[in-house]
């Protein structure tokens, strides 16, 4: 069982790796990088080059780790005795099963992602230390222990903004999707516009990374905003040389409100754009 | 198996333990690679290295450990090889680039560059080979070379050369830091205060189970979620004589960033006038007026001075101080300004508390602040907090 990219998903060498081991070892694997560079796709690539069905916990700052295991639903119950209901001699009938439940209780095993784990409390990733390292939780209403058949494919992504405890750390393995260098992006852009012209992707290519080496941008453009912006370019029907207009009026590229999602982004990249035209003029 | 390596690893200064070694060690042993370096150091860095910033130590160590290669006392503390590459390739222009193509291309200028600083153990001035000062080289400072790369010098001399790094003391505090902040966090969250605000979504049982036994039917109180309502306002020393104490105010930073739910920071030099900033590297450009500081932020901020607070008394209180520009207002006046507005103040020194008592300015700072000075240790910060959260 070895992961080597989709066709709709280009893999570098050493996220392949990564994947492969953390399958290997049934180790989690923690995903950081820049937004935008396919951190949640790699899960869904992953569960569908295994043939594995995907389970996805999308995680809030309101998420706590008990949700991800069950909830009592109390109020369902006590509304049940109200009414007389006989489900509610049975406390099964109230307890919901979380993401963790569901991956450790499938029949086959399961592809899990946990979405953006940076996002909850602080404490949050101590909460699930157990059952991430030996898969298995107590739950004390019905005094069960639930433990996994088959050890789930767990991928779990961060965009750095808490850091993460290092117990939490120790039990996963890891791994930093760098921005991927032109070669990577230009296989990336194959994968998804095969058909897109050579002249107008190099002209694009070039504005872009020239964009994102703009200082003092707030959110440099991202792979996936590239590919937006291609898409737009490609509906609008642009030609390569409006992507190089020497022209005044034009000089910024045209839908760039697709690259650049700020207004002080846009504002600064036009005065630059202004002044560079303008020395060369 | 493999011992030497992880002792290297530690003695970087990584922090790796030993779960994650033999993690390491039942990886190979499943036989996850082939026999290759490039795999080894792959599957080593997912299991052992959990933080991109530590991927360039790493690298390092790696780099030692399989070609015997012995590291450079001190090299990290000279020029920092990976910021060196970052900022430089995402600022040159055309011109620089090919500039950079006369000696060979950039990545030719900064191997060369590593291996002058293998070759050369001891200070060098002069010259024209050895990375120091006055030389023809193309590495060093106050040089001649259209190509040099300065290093370590603290003012433009020669325009000519591509870069100048010691720029860096203005570069924006980052927040991505190593490990190790974990323990400021948690002294910071004794600033946390929780309330009940907004919408009521969380069911309420205590007062349901009350309410239910009182009125004798099911009566459901729901209540509003629990949120830290902290709001925090950073103003931060940045360049000069703070150089020293910028990895310590990263910390600081990094730790505080995640900590509460608003949080503004703006820097200032040495110390407080007309206006502050949001980007070290366009502070001239786009600067905030203090006194909007003022009107924006209600008094239920608290504000956290960080600063070394060491200068010359005359930048606190002489209008006209600034050593950056003619500032019509001295500084203890917009120190007292904000001490008015906000009742919760406290300024953090990464000074050591003992030689607070040897400088002038220091004194004068911590009276402004009402005494409400604190040091950057654990044991301060814990002091610092208490006194916001009274």
């Amino acid at each position: 069982m070895r992961f080597t990219g989709t066709a709709d998903y280009v893999a570098t060498e050493d996220l392949m790796l990564a994947v492969n081991a953390a399958i290997a070892l049934q180790r989690p694997l923690l995903i950081k990088g820049e937004p935008g560079t396919g951190k949640t796709m790699l899960a869904v690539e992953v569960a569908q080059a295994l043939g594995m069905p995907l389970l996805e916990w999308h995680i809030k700052s309101t998420t706590k780790a008990q949700q991800g295991l069950y909830e009592y639903d109390a109020v369902s119950r006590l509304r049940d005795s109200q009414l007389g209901d006989p489900r509610v001699h049975d406390i099964h009938h109230y307890i919901l099963k979380g993401m963790l439940w569901q991956a450790f209780t499938a029949d086959t095993q399961v592809v899990l992602l946990i979405d953006e784990v940076d996002k909850a409390d602080i404490e949050f990733p101590n909460d699930l230390l157990r059952e991430l390292d030996r898969m298995e939780f107590y739950v004390y209403e019905t005094r069960e222990l639930v433990k996994a058949k088959h050890r789930p494919i767990v991928f779990i992504t961060s965009n750095n903004e808490k850091e993460l405890p290092d117990a939490f750390l120790r039990r996963c393995f890891f791994h930093y999707i760098r921005f991927p260098d032109k070669e990577t992006m230009q296989k990336i852009i194959d994968v998804h516009f095969p058909n897109l012209k050579k002249s107008l992707l190099r002209e694009a290519m070039e504005v872009f990374f020239e964009m994102r080496e703009v200082p003092g941008l707030k959110k440099k453009p991202s792979t996936s905003e590239l590919l937006d912006w291609l898409k737009l370019l490609l509906a609008e029907d642009i030609s390569p040389e409006a992507l190089r207009s020497k022209d005044r009026k034009t000089i910024i590229p045209p839908l760039h409100g697709a690259l650049l999602k700020n207004e002080q982004d846009v504002h600064l990249f036009e005065r630059l754009v202004f002044m560079t035209r303008a020395k060369g003029a | 198996m493999l011992i030497e390596f992880f002792y290297k690893l530690k003695s970087h200064k990584l922090p790796v333990s030993i779960k994650e070694y033999l993690t390491l060690l039942e990886a190979l042993e499943k036989g996850v690679i082939g026999p290759s370096v490039d795999d080894f150091y792959y599957l080593s860095r997912a299991a052992l290295i959990k933080d991109e910033t530590n991927f360039d130590k790493f690298d390092r160590a790696f780099a030692e450990f399989w070609q015997g290669v012995e590291s450079v006392p001190g090299i990290e503390s000279q020029i920092p090889l990976e910021w060196l590459l970052k900022q430089v390739e995402l600022t040159l222009s055309e011109e620089e680039k090919q500039q950079i193509q006369a000696l060979g291309g950039w990545e030719k200028l900064m191997e060369t560059l590593k291996q002058r600083l293998e070759e050369q153990k001891e200070r060098h001035q002069g010259g024209s080979k050895w990375i120091g000062t006055a030389g023809t080289s193309p590495f060093g400072a106050y040089g001649y070379n259209p190509e040099g790369i300065r290093i370590g010098q603290d003012r433009s001399r020669n325009r000519s050369a591509v870069k100048v790094w010691d720029q860096r003391e203005f570069r924006n505090l980052d927040d991505t830091l190593e490990l190790g902040t974990r323990n400021l966090k948690i002294a910071l969250r004794r600033l946390r205060r929780f309330a009940r605000e907004g919408a009521p979504e969380e069911f309420d049982l205590d007062t349901t189970i009350n309410s239910t036994a009182k009125k004798a039917y099911l009566d459901i109180h729901m209540r509003a979620e629990r949120r830290n309502t902290v709001k925090v306002l950073m103003l931060m020393d940045i360049g000069g004589t703070m150089d020293d104490h910028v990895k310590l105010a990263e910390e600081l930073f990094s730790a505080a960033k995640t900590e509460f739910k608003h949080l503004e920071f703006f820097y200032f030099h040495n110390c407080l006038y007309d206006f502050v900033w949001k980007d070290n590297r366009r502070r001239h450009a786009e600067r905030t007026r203090t006194i909007d500081l003022l009107h924006k932020y209600g008094n239920d901020y608290k504000v956290v001075f960080v600063g070394d607070a060491t200068m010359s008394p005359y930048e606190v209180l002489q209008p006209g101080g600034s050593i950056e520009y003619f500032n019509e207002e001295s500084g203890a006046v917009w120190i007292r300004r904000i001490t008015d507005v906000y009742p919760k103040c406290a300024w953090l020194n990464p000074e050591p508390e003992e030689i607070w008592n040897y400088r002038q300015s220091i004194q004068i700072m911590k009276e402004l602040m009402g005494g409400r000075m604190y040091p950057t240790t654990l044991q301060g910060l814990e002091r610092a907090m208490r006194a916001l959260a009274k």
